[in-house]
């Protein structure tokens, strides 16, 4: 409990000289924070883009945003919080560069259950179609469906409201099935 | 779309792409941090800088060019 604590304390400190730009002792104040963070950092980017690669150019990309915009940094919101903000509009940009039906490498995702009343050309074909979603549909999707996250916790990531949450995810599904109809499929 | 379709496409969507979940990197990704901190800013060719001063004493010479050059802009 005590260790706790004076963790939460170092971190406070650390996240005041942060937030405080000195140049005495910023660099080592952002050093601790990318240490403690990057994992976590790394794991919200893989649920966004689902590749490693990408994953790890936009979790040094997400630092560098946070670092040019320290000054904005409100501590009452946590830094985890605010960080996962700043990678979502970061992979946001990335999956807006990205030409649709990209495969997804097969080692990102665990080993799925998959159901056997479901084949294999439906889940390639609906995996294709998901990725001619528009990139601000997919993100809600893939966060509050594929990967369950609690809306609140999307829509704090986005920056949107609990509401634009399930809008976009009706949106995404409705997009999904429209898309599987014109190939055929009749889900 | 009702309720019940919803939830179809929500089980085919989970069918086709699992959940990635609580995954980390391996790697220390700090040394790749350093050298983007490092990195400067790309900077601009003089060629570049010699055309836009070109084309601005063009335009202060001949302002009647001006919108000829926002046409084709």
């Amino acid at each position: 409990m005590k260790g706790e604590e004076a963790m939460r304390d170092g971190e406070r400190s650390v996240l005041d000289e942060f937030q405080r730009g000195a140049p005495a002792t910023f660099n080592d104040a952002f050093e601790t924070l990318f240490r403690l963070h990057q994992r976590t950092v790394y794991g919200w980017l893989l649920r966004i883009v689902r590749n490693p690669a990408a994953a790890e150019d936009l979790t040094v990309e997400t630092f560098w945003r946070i670092y040019r915009a320290h000054a904005r940094f409100e501590p009452a919101r946590g830094f985890e919080a605010w960080a996962r903000t700043i990678a979502t509009h970061a992979a946001l940009d990335w999956l807006r560069t990205q030409r649709p039906e990209t495969e997804l490498p097969m080692d990102v995702a665990a080993p799925r259950a998959s159901d056997p009343a479901i084949s294999a050309e439906i889940r390639s074909k609906t995996e294709a179609a998901f990725s001619r979603l528009p990139p601000k549909l997919r993100i809600a999707a893939v966060l509050a469906v594929v990967e369950e996250l609690p809306h609140k916790e999307v829509a704090a990531a986005l920056g949107i409201s609990v509401t634009a949450v399930k809008v976009r995810v009706f949106r995404a599904l409705r997009l999904l099935r429209r898309d599987l109809q014109q190939q055929g499929i009749t889900p | 779309m009702n309720a019940k379709e919803e939830d179809r496409m929500k089980k085919l969507l989970k069918n086709a792409l699992a959940p990635v979940g609580e995954a980390g990197t391996e790697r220390d990704l700090w040394p790749s941090m350093l050298q983007r901190l490092d990195a400067r800013p790309a900077a601009v060719p003089w060629f570049d800088w010699a055309l836009a001063g070109g084309l601005a004493v063009f335009a202060v010479v001949f302002p009647a060019s001006i919108p000829v050059f926002l046409y084709y802009l």
